[in-house]
């Protein structure tokens, strides 16, 4: 076959991926994904070959816990045959494979800009040119939202075409967050830089993300981890969870216009958050992780007070979900609003929670298991209506599992050890990649190393990159006012998003 | 006059109450009851800066608004003492004089051109069309029940009849506590609160009112609250002596802010195509009085 399979984390020759022309690859890889729902393309990019274009495809296989790697070269004036006419699921890589390097596809839906990346083929194509998708009907009205919005957010714009209240469609146009992040990760050279510059890509998955640069590196470095570090990344990357789910909850609660919940959600938040200051030193849990050394040694006495912290937390926790979702005002505000068919999940290829609301099964802690996942067992919780209500229930659910697996963890602190620090350099002309499931879903770093060994490409896929074309499709035949219930039950990231 | 001064001084601390019943409710300390007041003076003190695309009729609106509320606010009377102005029918004058500031306050609002607030306008538009039936049929009931005309005869006549008509006078303060809900655009029609615009009724209507204009709609705001408070207080007040009235009167509007902030503490906004639900069913507890009324006057064949 030409692909190769890999194992979450685990570094390869670059000359291990076998290279065919485009159109076996792209034969090769359509077989591969279509009609099988446990496969999806986790990563699908290019990079500049000399005067050639090299695309890399990475598929998951969540049964057999394998990635298959493959990969083809492409010229710029070739025109190709586009995946996403037939598979979705690839219609933003390819919009991107397009922006970048000027690649064109002849069959493609919409070769809509993503981002206006700075290195972008186009440079005459801005934002401030940009056609909407527009109508021309008397009847019909468009309403356009932000890129400045009235909270305290990041910018993004959405463009509404709507049929008095009701929302026929929508647009959401980003890259207005766009910083270049993995050009950035190429630029600086100290192995502290990328680690801050991981922690900046999204401000609310420091850990998420901060612990996939750290497994990516330490992998292509050829260095093991030490129990004690891995221990200190789950119960982090399990706090960070209980952290963004409850200030979620407080949030949905604030757009329905439900003070009670607002308040003691926002409340509840606090807690868990000032933990990881006690720990840290910093609320959102920058400089936490760090690839190659557990930074802040996870002590038996930090331990008593997360377990008292925990104590506390939880029944007031179970008190006012229990009141929230018994409160008839709220749940008819909740339920079948903003709905995603499961058979829409699955084609536009989403991950995370906004897949398992759906009745996809994807979490990478169960299909790819990293640091301690595969000693907890970790079971997906799954819902199955796809509205803003399971969205909501499945915070709630994934914040008792999260609590119950921080029980466990917390039952039984490894001994900390002495740092061994990362002693070799990254292997030369090797790939590697890396998968973590942050709250928000799969986090996707991907590594390319040139001759001597240093970093030639950084490719990060944020959880938001597909989920966001979820949100467009579910506010459809929605009254216009209850967007931002939706938008907050999916609470994506632009920074994410935009890199 | 007696009406006047006394819902002037209820404006000052209803919405306060309200406030500072939320912040209570949600563990906070809150502001001064006196906060909306202080608000008010301050914005008053500052110009307004208007949109390069708004009319005349953008500037216009804030204070025919505000005007309109003054003058219905003059027509309401205070047990056995009228309102300024009294006259047979005056409630029809009552709600179209107000009819008429929503009226300016909606074309204010589509002036500026902007998305939201035509959104916003469609939406109070809609809501106050709906509502009309359940003020006048509730009006008319009571016109027929005591058979007069003015809101001071209507409401002087209303206590003598039998204990019917207290049960009647109960479901007509609902109507009334739920149509200053309606337009005053509160919980759980509107969510006062918010900051998102497209959830928005009444709050985005106003989005380029600043300074002095915005202080007008404000003020029109509170004293909506005190008049339809002051005309729920009419339907039980009767007779009684100015002595006992009078502190009474203060207390109703003191426990109706509380009421207010509570509905608004514990429940979550109505999707909003169930406003319109809602508001319907307004008028057919105005139909139940109406039928209450018939058969109290024994006008049923």
């Amino acid at each position: 076959m030409n692909y190769i399979s890999i194992k979450n984390n685990q570094t390869i020759l670059l000359s291990d991926i076998p290279e065919s022309n485009y159109e076996s690859f792209f034969d090769m890889n359509f077989g591969l994904i279509s009609g099988h729902p446990a496969r999806h393309c986790v990563n699908y990019f290019g990079y500049k070959a000399g005067n050639n274009v090299k695309l890399i495809c990475c598929i998951a296989d969540d049964t057999t816990h394998e990635i298959l790697v493959s990969t083809c070269l492409v010229h710029k004036t070739h025109e190709l045959e586009s995946f996403s006419k037939e598979l979705l699921c690839f219609e933003k890589f390819e919009r991107e494979i397009h922006e970048n390097f000027g690649i064109n596809y002849i069959d493609h839906l919409w070769l809509k800009p993503v981002r206006y990346a700075n290195n972008r083929d186009d440079k005459s194509q801005t934002i401030a040119n940009y056609p909407f998708f527009s109508i021309d009907s008397e009847e019909l009205h468009e309403v356009g939202v932000g890129p400045i919005h009235a909270g305290i957010i990041e910018p993004g714009h959405f463009r509404f075409i709507c049929n008095g209240e009701q929302i026929l469609h929508l647009e959401i146009q980003l890259g207005y967050q766009h910083r270049g992040i993995e050009q950035l990760f190429i630029n600086n050279k100290k192995l502290l830089q990328r680690a801050t510059l991981a922690e900046d890509i999204a401000g609310d998955t420091v850990v998420g993300h901060g612990v996939t640069f750290a497994h990516l590196w330490e992998s292509m470095c050829g260095y093991e981890a030490q129990l004690d570090t891995e221990f200190s990344r789950t119960l982090a990357l399990e706090l960070e969870r209980i952290a963004v789910h409850v200030g979620d909850l407080s949030g949905a609660c604030t757009d329905i216009a439900y003070q009670l919940g607002s308040a003691v959600f926002g409340r509840l938040r606090t807690p868990i958050i000032n933990f990881l200051q006690e720990w840290c030193g910093n609320r959102i849990a920058k400089g936490l992780i760090r690839p190659g050394r557990n930074q802040f040694p996870f002590t038996q006495e930090l331990g008593e007070r997360l377990k008292h912290v925990l104590d506390v937390f939880e029944p007031e926790f179970n008190e006012m979900s229990e009141k929230l979702f018994s409160l008839s005002s709220a749940l008819s505000r909740f339920e079948r609003t903003g709905l995603v068919s499961n058979e829409d999940a699955t084609k536009i290829g989403v991950v995370g929670m906004v897949a398992r609301m759906t009745n996809l099964n994807r979490d990478i802690r169960s299909s790819h298991p990293f640091s301690l996942y595969s000693e907890l067992a970790h079971q997906p919780i799954l819902k199955r209506h796809g509205d803003v209500y399971s969205r909501v229930q499945i915070r709630r659910k994934e914040v008792e599992q999260s609590l119950q697996y921080i029980r466990t963890l917390i039952a039984n602190i490894p001994a900390p050890t002495e740092n061994k620090s990362i002693t070799d350099a990254p292997k030369p002309s090797s790939f590697c990649l890396s998968l973590v499931e942050g709250w928000r879903g799969e986090i996707c770093h991907c590594a390319l190393t040139d001759k001597k060994g240093d970093l030639m490409i950084y490719k990060i896929k944020d959880p938001s990159f597909h989920n966001w074309l979820a949100l467009a499709l579910c506010v459809r035949n929605n009254e216009i006012s209850d967007f931002p219930i939706c938008n907050k039950s999916f609470n994506l990231s632009y920074s994410g998003h935009d890199l | 006059m007696l009406s006047l001064l006394l819902i002037i001084l209820a404006a000052t601390f209803f919405t306060g109450i309200i406030i500072r019943t939320k912040s209570v409710a949600s563990g906070r300390k809150g502001p001064g009851v006196f906060q909306p007041v202080k608000d008010v003076i301050r914005l008053f003190k500052k110009g307004a800066v208007y949109s390069e695309t708004t009319s005349f009729v953008f500037r216009l609106a804030p204070t025919i608004y505000f005007a309109s509320v003054f003058v219905a606010m003059l027509v309401v009377p205070f047990g056995q003492s009228k309102g300024i102005i009294s006259f047979n029918g005056d409630f029809i004058f009552f709600a179209y004089i107000l009819g008429i500031g929503k009226f300016f306050s909606i074309i204010g609002a589509m002036d500026t051109g902007n998305s939201f607030e035509g959104m916003g306008a469609s939406r109070e538009a809609l809501y106050s069309m709906f509502a009309e039936p359940a003020f006048f049929i509730l009006m008319g009931s009571l016109a027929l029940l005591t058979g007069f005309t003015s809101f001071q005869e209507i409401f002087s006549a209303l206590h003598l009849g039998s204990s019917i008509s207290y049960a009647l006078a109960v479901m007509a303060a609902f109507v009334f506590l739920m149509i200053a809900m309606i337009e005053n655009s509160r919980m759980p029609l509107d969510d006062p609160k918010t900051h998102l615009e497209l959830t928005m009724v009444h709050e985005v209507m106003i989005l380029d009112n600043s300074g002095f204009d915005l202080g007008l709609i404000f003020t029109a705001g509170y004293l909506k609250f005190a008049i339809y408070g002051a005309i729920i207080f009419n339907l039980f007040s009767g007779t009684i002596a100015y002595q006992y009235a009078i502190p009474m009167f203060f207390g109703m509007q003191a426990f109706l802010a509380f009421v207010v902030g509570m509905i608004e503490s514990f429940m979550a906004r109505f999707r909003m195509n169930h406003n319109a639900q809602f508001i319907v069913v307004l008028s057919s507890v105005s139909l139940l009085i109406f039928f209450g009324a018939l058969l109290v006057s024994g006008k049923f064949i």
